[in-house]
């Protein structure tokens, strides 16, 4: 297996700087490319908070948010992100039923690409299903998260939100902890922190924990206590609903028990440590509200760069089909 | 009707005899320094190998023409067809549709359309031409019933061919718990699971005294049980397919659906460990598994597709990257493609023996070509697609009488 195969998108000819076509992941990406998408980000970041919030580079580009699975918060972050750019902005929601069968991903694929759409935003419910998309069309695909597989633009934020708190990601402990089995969130940003040159450390239950995940170069523990020590970066992951009662744990509570971020547990990170969730919280589970709405809280903080940061990536992305002078 | 073979380097039960091979009808009549008589039909092999045709235990599909390419003229077929073969009419009509250029053996379902829980008529099953009883692509979770289906089957004196991955476990998985299906994030099932449902299985063929032959051991802890069993005089044998003696887990990267296969692929030492097994005679059959998917069932994100590879044409070229790696040599290869699973299935086949039917291949295995999916004879879902490989059919016989694309 060649590195290449790995590559989230085709080298583009010429394109030094960042070279992908697509982004379907964080795997594949250098660190320079990383730290190149975070530092476009910045400029969005200042123009967010001023009247004038983007300026019209997208103009004339047709930006298409294909959700094959239900989200609110992703794709309003998407599309306020398109808006800001100037692109014409169009939202697809495909019933998760009519999808469910594969000849209509890619059917799906082939009409997206007959409307020439400029640049695609695609979540699906299965692992690999945007790469497959992205295999199969003309332009740009954005992966806005892939079943259990990849969130790159989420793991993009909570890097820029750590770096601009903490004054960088190298040398961060950053613990991750909760339902890393089911989580895309997880495994891009343990991607992203770890080529970063970040601690991770990852906690959950062994019955939430991934097989062989300290083959992705972070330090598991069951016990979140332990794993705090020190932590400069306290990330904490949604509980799916349906996974509390009884199947993968035994109850809410006792998940609490042992692994809701309390004030007191908090504690055992560094005085300071940053608090970050990618959302939707269930309070009074995996995080007290104390906690969320506290000082060291940084979970509005995420939600404003990840505008930010998707302001960035639809910008790149779209470089060479705008002809930009060194991407074209 | 007869046929002389001659110059031929003979795969006979014993190791390899050089000379000529003499077929009178159907059968073989004479094997080395045989002076061949006058006006007899004459093949010069000119040093080339002939075997016995390959007797392939357990395909989902019938597939005349890949059989034919791949050397294979008798096939097991798997009950899983639609409709179930889990009725006298369904086998029996299963059992002529191939012939005469390939024999179908249907193996009954154990239970009724699969389901796990009622006995199939096996009996009249058996009177309608099936050879075994199999569980079908999956595991029969009721351990009542397993038990059941093995002292019948013994009754009988049928095989029961046995899918091996406990089904509670494997539920919603497609993939092998590990570093590439955490990576992938892919829906996975530890290993284990396989070595659970052998041990359970191999106790209740121990039991009943049932004859009991998994058709896929793929990990080291399920060899080992089975190493074991084997020792104790247990009635057990188990066959594996080319993708799990060649590849590992690692072969999904990138959501290649052609790599989703059942069982999963495993770990590189799980790999290992099933290359040693037929090295030291554990695994006692290779069969391909064929099982052709066109692009709606494998052009799908990797957890949405089917499982299933076709293998009958590739076969004989994987197989003997076996001999050239030195883990076997060829009299216990053909041993492993043609004789074991003529015994499985209680047929008077698969060796090259005077009397026995004449179904031969001619092949050279040096030949070398590169596998090309999209030219495969039905689908060409293989992940070996690309892979350049040694070994070529170039002449197969059924019964004496050869058979042409």
């Amino acid at each position: 297996m060649s590195h290449s195969d790995h590559r989230p998108g085709t080298l583009i000819h010429g394109g030094a700087v960042f070279p992908h076509r697509h982004l379907t992941g964080i795997e594949g990406l250098q660190p320079h490319e990383i730290t190149f998408l975070l530092d476009e980000a910045e400029q969005w970041v200042e123009a967010n908070r001023s009247h004038a919030k983007g300026d019209g580079r997208l103009a004339g580009l047709t930006q298409i948010n294909a959700f094959f699975e239900n989200s609110t918060r992703t794709l309003l972050s998407f599309e306020i992100a398109g808006k800001r750019l100037g692109a014409d902005v169009v939202n697809m929601h495909a019933a998760q039923s009519s999808v469910k069968k594969g000849e209509t991903l890619i059917d799906t694929a082939q009409t997206l690409n007959a409307m020439r759409a400029d640049v695609l935003v695609i979540r699906h419910m299965s692992s690999g299903a945007v790469k497959l998309i992205a295999d199969k069309v003309d332009c740009p695909v954005l992966n806005a998260g892939d079943g259990r597989h990849e969130h790159p633009t989420q793991a993009l934020l909570d890097a820029l939100t750590i770096r601009r708190r903490r004054g960088a990601v190298a040398g961060q402990r950053v613990v991750i902890c909760g339902d890393l089995l089911h989580s895309r969130v997880a495994r891009s940003n343990i991607l992203a922190l770890t080529a970063l040159a970040a601690e991770v450390r990852v906690c959950a239950p062994s019955t939430l924990m991934p097989p062989a995940i300290e083959r992705m170069f972070v330090t598991p523990y069951t016990d979140f206590d332990a794993a705090l020590e020190g932590a400069d970066v306290v990330m904490m992951l949604r509980l799916q609903n349906e996974r509390m009662e009884g199947a993968l744990i035994p109850s809410p509570r006792e998940y609490r028990l042992r692994y809701g971020l309390t004030p007191e547990r908090l504690a055992r990170a560094k005085p300071g440590a940053l608090v970050m969730h990618p959302g939707p919280m269930n309070r009074g589970v995996e995080i007290d509200s104390s906690v969320a709405d506290g000082i060291q809280s940084a979970i509005t903080e995420q939600v404003a760069m990840g505008v930010a940061v998707r302001m960035a990536c639809l910008d790149v992305l779209t470089r060479r089909a705008r002809g930009v002078e060194g991407w074209a | 009707m007869t046929l002389a073979i001659t110059n031929a380097r003979i795969v006979g039960p014993d190791g390899e005899t050089r000379g000529t091979l003499l077929v009178e009808g159907e059968r073989i009549v004479a094997i080395g320094a045989v002076e061949v008589p006058d006006g007899v039909e004459t093949v010069d092999a000119r040093g080339r190998w002939l075997a016995p045709a390959i007797v392939d235990l357990g395909v989902f599909a019938i597939d005349r023409e890949a059989c034919r390419r791949g050397g294979i003229v008798r096939v097991a077929l798997m009950p899983d067809q639609s409709p179930v073969l889990d009725d006298p009419g369904m086998v029996q009509r299963a059992a002529l549709v191939g012939r005469p250029d390939l024999w179908i053996h249907p193996l009954v379902a154990a239970t009724r359309a699969l389901a796990g829980h009622d006995l199939a008529e096996i009996a009249f099953c058996q009177q309608a031409g099936a050879r075994a009883v199999a569980t079908g692509r999956g595991w029969i979770a009721d351990t009542a019933v397993m038990e059941r289906v093995l002292s019948y089957a013994r009754d009988l004196d049928l095989a029961v061919v046995t899918h091996a991955e406990d089904g509670a476990l494997v539920a919603g998985a497609v993939a092998t718990a590990g570093e590439t299906a955490t990576r992938l994030g892919l829906p996975a099932a530890p290993a284990v699971a396989e070595a659970l449902a052998v041990a359970r299985d191999l106790m209740l063929a121990e039991a009943t005294g049932a004859r009991l032959h998994i058709r896929q051991v793929s990990t080291a802890a399920a060899l080992d049980l089975v190493r074991a069993a084997k020792r104790r005089g247990v009635a057990v044998t188990c066959g594996i397919t080319p993708a799990h003696l060649h590849l590992s887990d690692i072969a999904m990267s990138d959501f290649r659906t052609f790599a989703h296969l059942s069982p999963p692929l495993r770990s590189e030492a799980d790999r290992q460990a099933c290359r040693a097994a037929i090295a030291d005679g554990t695994i006692d059959v290779i069969a391909s598994g064929h099982d052709p998917q066109g692009p709606e069932a494998k052009r799908l994100p990797f957890a949405d597709s089917a499982p299933g590879m076709a293998g009958a044409e590739t076969l004989l070229p994987l197989a003997l990257m076996l001999v050239r790696d030195g883990l076997c040599d060829m009299a216990t290869l053909f041993r492993l493609l043609a004789t074991h699973p003529a015994q499985v299935l209680g047929l008077d086949a698969g060796t090259l023996t005077v009397g026995a039917p004449a179904d031969l291949i001619l092949f050279d295995p040096e030949a070398p070509w590169r596998i090309e999916g999209d030219r495969f004879a039905s689908a060409g879902n293989t992940p070996f697609d690309g892979l350049p490989v040694q070994g070529k059919v170039l002449r197969v016989w059924k019964g004496g009488r050869e058979l042409r694309g």
